[in-house]
This record gives structure tokens, sequence and C-alpha cells, in this order.
């Protein structure tokens, strides 16, 4: 089977390509790249005025499969992932059983097999069930497929376990991840320690309570020798710990989210949108804006969205006994485009570096080039059609997002993994 | 002068002269609480449910009275039978409560942000009774009254407030009507019973030294130590709490001549206020903030449900 | 509106109203056999005004202070979303009402509402020995079974009109006015006086 892709500008950092051309693809490789490319026979599509990049992928994604299906499965996270652009994604560990064992892992890259939209990576949990007591069998999950190992949804309290979790995992060559937040400071807080704790009347959640952990985790990394990955990183100074420790050459690695970037504290008002509760909390005006500045000039790693969907009863209740998170593996990419390439914060190359490139370093997936027998998954883009975020819109089963009512440009149309579309021209493609 | 709110929530949206209008309303219903029949025909007819979701004696009983003498038909609902406690949704029940075709919920609970969700949910007049540490509107103005009762003004005034401001609703509607009409704020906390950005809600001043504060002080307003919220323990014992921060006989020697001390209620005597100083015949207002509660109760009441265009026609 | 209400005619001037107001002085002292247990309650704001004259007038007829009082009905009033008055009104009565001869003042009858709202705002402050009315303006349109006792004139009047009172202390002039409303405006929502 071919494909022909005709006329897109390609985008490649890794080859230095970003051209108006053609992609011949077979049998789920790329045959060739160049101009008036010609093929005997296949299917042929014309993407003039479309971007096409190294498939997009997301590595901080709760799929709640086993467990949680009411809030989202295997088979509508992973729509909402081709809609959102994505080829790849990997899911978290905090479901019900958590992902501690071989067996919840060979599950989960089942059931994606089954009825998955994208590649499904899973990361198994450091310690079992997520306790930070013990650790989980990570060899027993490298076997079945494991990619990484987090404890996300809580931090690791005990800087001895976590001391053990990184010593241990490092014989795999597998990435730590880790959620940041020491428990003891942060206790019960619900928004961003300072102006929205006090305006709203909400336990504060510290900046420090985010920043003990990331300082902590980067002393046991130079420990342990074992790569280091902080998730979801929210605080200007926590950035600063980052950008230090990799001068200093430490194996670490970090993400932000799009809406640790574009809402603030201040965006909580006396409504108590339930939707902009989320884990860390949302920040100051200033972190939001240290974050950018640091996705600008590379000590960001990757882009993720930390995609958390939850059912709506769940999320109308009063703030403090509504669940943390909020969805984002539907609006990520439209929010990149408009908030940071549209403005010319960062290029095209900068954007595919942190949602298409290092993401697969950083888990050790295969990469994905524009050239000669690179396997064929990609995100073609429209960047310049402006649309409106809708509850409407969203394959997610949630509707927790806190960009509802956003008006956004640029979005995924097609997307391709192995060759074979997942979506095309905005549409899921349940069959080939 | 127009009164144009709906809600009494957030004590933020209350202007100046609204704040004014509330309290020389309060004024107009003194006469009524001091002559035998007790009672109003005002709201006869309206229907107001005390939607309390967190148990509360003294702020309840406080409506109850000023619903009862403006003669609203009321309904008491919450306690240990909550239908949340039973698993129903604060939407869902609000919904359910409006069946009943209702004009006011008045509405405690232990979360902030409550009440502006039941406002949404129901479209009826809402009135904040308190909602988790975030506002008690109510209780400002009962406090308000009772200050400007005192001294004939606000403007101008140094009113102090001592003790657990961070778990405090009080303070959440208390300092920024009291910086509204005027008034200067100091707080006197340790920086564990501090909120984290007190100048957020219009404190001027913060400090952990009572003895260097009380000498500036027209109004000290002591709050209450909450022993069962404050597990975690953001001071040493309360002996060591009444040496630091609690108003002692002795202490009083550095107030200024004409300056009082207001309380919340329920008073933990011997901690934050000694007898001395609770029943200080000149000193204490804590008597008359619960009197003034009844009258400023009465006032929210008539001028939400009088102040908009939905109330019974002749 | 001010604006747009148009003057009809002056019913009453300032010398009218002070020998109507004497007028009924006397037929207030006529029917009660002198001042002795009577006392005047005025209601707020041109009521309380009136009372205050019909005091001086016995004062000078009879040489007695006969007790005067003020009464704020706003708490009373059957259509009090309506009439939701912000000014500072307020009730005062500083003698006991108990088994006195109250004669209720007011400056124009209309519909009766008022006066309704005014005899039970009395009853929960005491038990009067009995209650007479006295208004300056009789307009005529009751909607209740009310009636004046001591009137200054009767003014009949359209439902599209307004009766108002002026007085000197109060406005800077003293006149009763008849006033046309706009299309559709009732009577009875207008600012001042009306009823």
């Amino acid at each position: 089977m071919a494909l022909l892709l005709r006329n897109a500008r390609f985008i490649d950092p890794q080859v230095g390509l970003d051209e108006v051309c053609d992609m011949l693809i077979r049998d789920g490789r790329i045959v060739e790249v160049g101009h008036d490319l010609d093929m005997p026979k296949g299917v042929e599509r014309d993407l003039s005025g479309k971007v096409v990049v190294p498939g997009l992928v997301d590595i901080h994604v709760h799929l709640r499969d086993p467990g949680y299906e009411y809030k989202e499965d295997i088979a509508s996270g992973t729509r909402a992932a081709a809609h959102g652009g994505f080829t790849d994604i990997c899911c978290m560990a905090n479901t019900r059983p958590v992902v501690d064992d071989g067996a919840i892992v060979s599950y989960i890259v089942q059931r994606a097999k089954e009825v998955g939209k994208c590649r499904v990576h899973v990361a198994g949990a450091c310690t079992k069930g997520l306790k930070g007591e013990t650790l989980a069998e990570m060899g027993d999950m490298v076997a079945r497929g494991a990619v990484a190992f987090t404890d996300d949804g809580r931090g690791v309290q005990g800087a001895g376990m976590m001391r053990r979790a990184m010593d241990y995992a490092a014989q795999f060559d597998r990435v730590v991840m880790s959620h940041c937040q020491d428990e003891d400071i942060v206790g019960a807080g619900q928004v961003n320690e300072g102006v929205a704790s006090t305006r709203l009347g909400l336990q504060g959640w510290p900046a420090a309570g985010e920043e003990i952990q990331i300082q902590r985790d980067i002393e046991i990394a130079r420990l342990t020798g074992c790569p280091l990955h902080i998730q979801h990183l929210t605080t200007a100074h926590g950035i600063d710990i980052v950008r230090r420790a990799k001068a200093e050459g430490i194996a670490v690695t970090c993400e932000v989210t799009p809406h640790h970037m574009f809402l603030t504290e201040d965006d909580i008002g006396d409504d108590y949108n339930t939707n902009l509760k989320v884990n860390p909390p949302l920040r100051t005006k200033e972190d939001a804006q240290a974050l950018i500045d640091a996705v600008a000039d590379g000590t960001v790693d990757c882009i993720v969205t930390d995609h958390a969907p939850h059912a709506d009863f769940e999320k109308d209740r009063e703030f403090e006994e509504a669940p943390f998170g909020m969805t984002g593996i539907e609006t990520s990419l439209g929010l990149v485009l408009t908030h940071l390439v549209r403005p010319g914060i960062i290029s095209w190359n900068r954007m595919i570096e942190l949602m298409a490139v290092n993401p697969r370093a950083i888990l050790r997936l295969e990469p994905v080039r524009f050239e000669p027998g690179s396997v064929a998954d990609l995100t073609v883009i429209d960047p310049d059609v402006g649309w409106t975020v809708s509850c409407d819109d969203f394959l997610s089963k949630a509707n927790n997002s806190g960009f509802i009512g956003a008006e956004l440009t640029g979005r995924a149309t097609d997307v391709y993994v192995a060759g074979y579309s997942t979506m095309e021209d905005g549409a899921i493609i349940e069959s080939h | 002068m127009a009164f144009n709110h709906r809600n009494l929530i957030d004590i933020t949206e209350y202007s100046a002269d609204d704040l004014m209008l509330m309290l020389r309303t309060a004024e107009r219903f003194r006469s009524v609480n001091e002559r035998r029949v007790k009672k109003l025909p005002t709201l006869r007819g309206y229907t107001v449910v005390n939607m309390f979701n967190e148990p509360s004696t003294r702020t309840r009983s406080s409506f109850e009275i000023a619903e009862k003498r403006l003669s609203c038909d009321t309904l008491n609902f919450g306690g240990s039978s909550t239908s949340t406690v039973k698993g129903e949704s604060l939407t869902d029940t609000v919904r359910t409560l409006c069946s009943y075709k209702i004009d006011l919920i008045v509405v405690r609970d232990k979360h902030a942000g409550v009440p502006r969700k039941v406002a949404d949910v129901s479209g009826v007049h809402v009135i904040d009774a308190g909602d988790g540490k975030h506002q008690h509107p109510t209780q400002a103005l009962l406090d308000l009254y009772t200050i400007w009762q005192k001294f004939g003004h606000i403007e101008g005034l140094n009113v102090g407030i001592v003790g657990d401001i961070n778990h405090s609703r009080v303070c959440g509607s208390l300092i920024p009507a009291l910086r509204t009409l005027g008034a200067h704020v100091t707080i006197v906390a340790p920086a564990t019973l501090r909120p984290a950005r007190p100048e957020v809600l219009g404190v001027e001043h913060a400090t952990a030294r009572l003895d260097e504060a009380l000498p500036d002080l027209d109004v000290v307003y002591m709050l209450r130590i909450q022993r069962e919220r404050l597990e975690g323990a953001p001071y040493p014992s309360l002996r060591e709490y009444n040496m630091l921060y609690g108003l002692t006989e002795e202490r009083e020697k550095l107030m200024r001549p004409d300056a009082i001390v207001c309380h919340p209620g329920p008073i933990n005597r011997g901690v934050e206020l000694d007898s001395f100083m609770a029943d200080h015949p000149e000193r204490s207002a804590i008597l008359d903030q619960v009197y003034a509660g009844v009258l400023v109760r009465m006032a929210a009441m008539y001028l939400l449900l009088g102040g908009s265009d939905d109330g019974l026609t002749a | 509106m001010a604006d747009t209400a148009r003057i009809k005619s002056v019913v009453m001037n300032a010398d009218e109203i002070e020998r109507a107001l004497t007028r009924m002085a006397h037929q207030i002292l006529e029917k009660n056999k002198g001042a002795q247990g009577i006392a005047l309650v005025g209601i707020v704001t041109r009521g309380d005004t009136l009372a205050c004259r019909l005091a001086k007038k016995i004062k000078e007829i009879e040489g007695v202070d006969v007790p005067l009082g003020q009464l704020d009905i706003s708490f009373y009033r059957d259509d009090f979303a309506i009439h939701l008055s912000p000014e500072v009104l307020s009730t005062k009565i500083p003698f006991s009402i108990d088994d006195v001869n109250i004669v209720l003042v007011d400056d124009v009858l209309f519909t009766g509402r008022t006066i309704r709202a005014a005899l039970d705002a009395l009853m929960d402050i005491g038990r009067p020995r009995t209650v007479q009315l006295a208004v300056l303006v009789d307009r005529g349109h009751r909607e209740l079974p009310i009636r004046a006792d001591y009137v200054g004139k009767n003014v009949p009047s359209a439902s599209n009109e307004n009766v108002r009172v002026f007085l000197q202390e109060v406005d800077g002039r003293s006149e009763v006015e008849i006033i046309a409303l706009e299309q559709g405006k009732r009577a009875g929502s207008a600012p001042l006086g009306g009823e």
C-alpha cells in the first residue's frame, strides 16, 4: 500500500527540512521526500496549504483505563489524542488497579492494539499502589513494554524511597518521571498559595511544595545517575533549578503544560470554576511567563497536556471537593500554535522539538525523521484555520477543559500512524 | 440612592454607599426590636430557606430571629440530614429546594464559593452566611454596625484584628468592608495564622506584636482560636497563645481610653480574651454585636428582596 | 418623571392650605371635646409636617401641647418591593399610644392602602382608644373601605392624574397641584405623595 502526500510544507528540524514538496510512503515507512514525486498506484492526497510534521507525542496523559472508564477509556482517549493531532501518547499509572505489574501493562498494550487510534506507551508506577512504600515490579513491566516510571498523581514522599526507585530503574535505561509535590507542605492545598488562596479563601498550594522535590530529585539523579524527567513544572524558580542542573550536566529533562503557560491563578474567579482546579495549581502571571521563556530558550524539553478527564458530575461540585485536573489533548496543539508559534515566540522547528522529537527521545522511542526508512508517523496541520474550543467538538468522554470558548488558530486535520490515517480532514478513520 | 444587589455574597461588590444604606436600614429596625410586638409584616408571603450545611448555632439563630421578625416563612434545611451527606450533589439539592418556589436562600457551607454556586443554580436571592474560610458578609455588617454605633463614624478608625486571620471567613469580608468605608486595618498574628497575601484583603499593616499595636487601635477585634480546625498546631499551646495574643487585664492598660473590644463569638475565655475584657462594661461590644446581627440581617433581607423588581406586587 | 409630568392646575395655594388646617384643628377639638387625651401622628414624609402644623394650631386655640409623633409605614406596605424606600425614614412616637385618641395625619388620601398600612403599624405599637384620620386632600379612587374624619379639601381627580402636596418646610413652597401623568403611568407609583 502506497501513499503520496503532495504539495505540503514538510518540516523536520532533525534533517533540516522545511519546504513545500511531496512525500512517498510505502508499507508504513517513508520512501522518498522530494519534488514532483510519482507512484504507479496507491492513494494520493493533495495537502496544499498544510504543514506536515513528525507525529506529535504527548508523554503525559491519563487514559483512566482500567478502573475509571466512565471518565475516559482507551478507545475514547486515543480518539481524542488523534483528534488533537497526536500519533503517540504515554499514559500514567494511576489507574485502578495501579499499573504496578506486568499484567496491567499487557492489558493496556493489548487493548490499545484492539481499539486504539494512536500508539499507546505505558508508564509504570515507581512504587506499588503509588503508596511510596515498596518498589513496583519494574523489570516485569519493562518486559511487557513499559517505557518509563512514575507515581504521577502523587510525589514520592520519602527521599530514600525515591533514591531506591531511581537506583533500581537505572538498570533498565528508563527515565523516572517525577510529579513533584511535598505532601507535608502542600497538605490539602487547592490553589496557588498567594493572591488566589487569600482572595478565594482556599488552602494554598505553595510553589515551594513543588520546588523542594524538584531540587531533591535532581540531587538524587546526581547521586544515582538515573535519568530524571520533571513533570508539569509550574514555577519560575522551579525552571531555574532545572536550568542550573542541566548546566551542571545532570541527566534531567522537564515538561510544561499549556494550561500552566496560558492560564494563571487570576483566571479563577468568584465562580470557583472547578475546571481550573489542577495539580500543580495555576500559578502567577510571572510564573506562566517564565515557563514560556523557558520553552523558547530550550530549558523546557517538551510540552505535554496532563490530560486528566473527569465526569461532569465529579467537577460539578464544591471547589474543594472536586478532583484536580483538566483535559488537554484536543486543545494542546491549537493553543501552542496560537500563543507560541503564530506570535513568533517559538519557531515551527522548536514546536516540533517540543512536541515530537524530544518526547520520543525521553521515552527512548524510535525517532520519526523525514528521510527514507523512517516510520511514517505524521501530523498534518492546517495552520490558518480558526476555531472555537467547545465541548461539542471533543472526542474525549470528558468536558473538563479550562479553555472552553477560547478562539484558536491552527489545528491538526490529518494524522498518519505507520502510513495509515487515523484522522482525515478532522474526522477519525474507524477502519481501513 | 439606588440599591441594585440581588445577593449578599461578596462584600467587595458593595460600595461605601451600599454599606451605609445597609447600616442605616438596620438602624430603622432597632425600634421594632425594642417594642412589645417585635414583628413587621414586611416579608409576609416570602419563603426563606436556611441552608446550613455546616453546624452553626449563633448565625442560624440570628437569621431565624430576623426572618421571623419580618414575617417570612422559613425552612431550615441542613444539619445532619443534609442531602449532600447522602451523596446528592449541591446542584441537585438546590434544584430540589427551588421546586418549592422559594425567594431567598441563606447559605452556610464549609466550602468556599458555595453561595455563588447556589445563586447561579437557583436564580433566587442568596445571602452568604459563611462559606469555608472565604467570606461571612453579614458578620462584617454587624461588626460595622457596632463600630458605627460606638464611634458615630467608621472612616479614619484604626481597627486591629488579632488571631487566626488565615482561617477566618470573618476577615475575608470585614477587612475589605472596613477599607471600603475608609478605616485602617492592622492584623496581629504570627505568620502561621496569617493568609499568604493579607494585602489582597486590604490589610495595611501586619505585625506579630500585640503590645506594640494596641496603643494605636480604636477597635481591637479578637478572633476566636478555632481549636477544632487547628490540627498541625500553628501555635504551641493555648497557654502561650494567651501569653502572646490574649487580651488580658494587663494589656487593657495599653488601650486607648475609648477603644472597644469586639469578638465574633463564641469566646474562649482565658485564651484570646480574659473574662475581665469580655465583660468590661465600657470596652466590650460583644453583646452589641450579637444584637446588631439581628438588625443587619433584617436589613439585608429587606433590601435584597425589596431592591429587585421580582417582589410581590400590590 | 418631573420632566415629563405636566402641571394641570393649582388646587390650593398656601393661604388656602392654612385656612383648611385651621378648620380641621377646630373640627378635631370639637369632635374630641377638647385636646385632652388626643395625640397627632403624621405619616412621613408630609403627613408629619402637617401634623406639626395642626399641633401648633391646637396650641393656639386651646393652649395645650398635644403629643406629636411620626410614623414610617414603609415596612408595612403591601407593595414594598415596588416602593422600597432607601431614604432613611423612621417612626418616632415618644409616648404611649395605649388608650389615646390618635389622629392620624396624611397629605393625600387616595387608594387607602397607605392608611391601611399605617393602621397596622399603629396596632403593633400599642392599643389606641380610637384612631381618626385627617387628610389635607381627598382625591377619591378608594380601593379599601377607608374614609377620612377630617378633610381639608375634596379634589376630584382622574386616575391618570396625580395630586401632589408641597409644603414650605419640606419643599420650600406650599401648594397642592394636579399633575397630568404620562400615558400608562399609574398614579400610585409616583414618588411623592400620591396616595
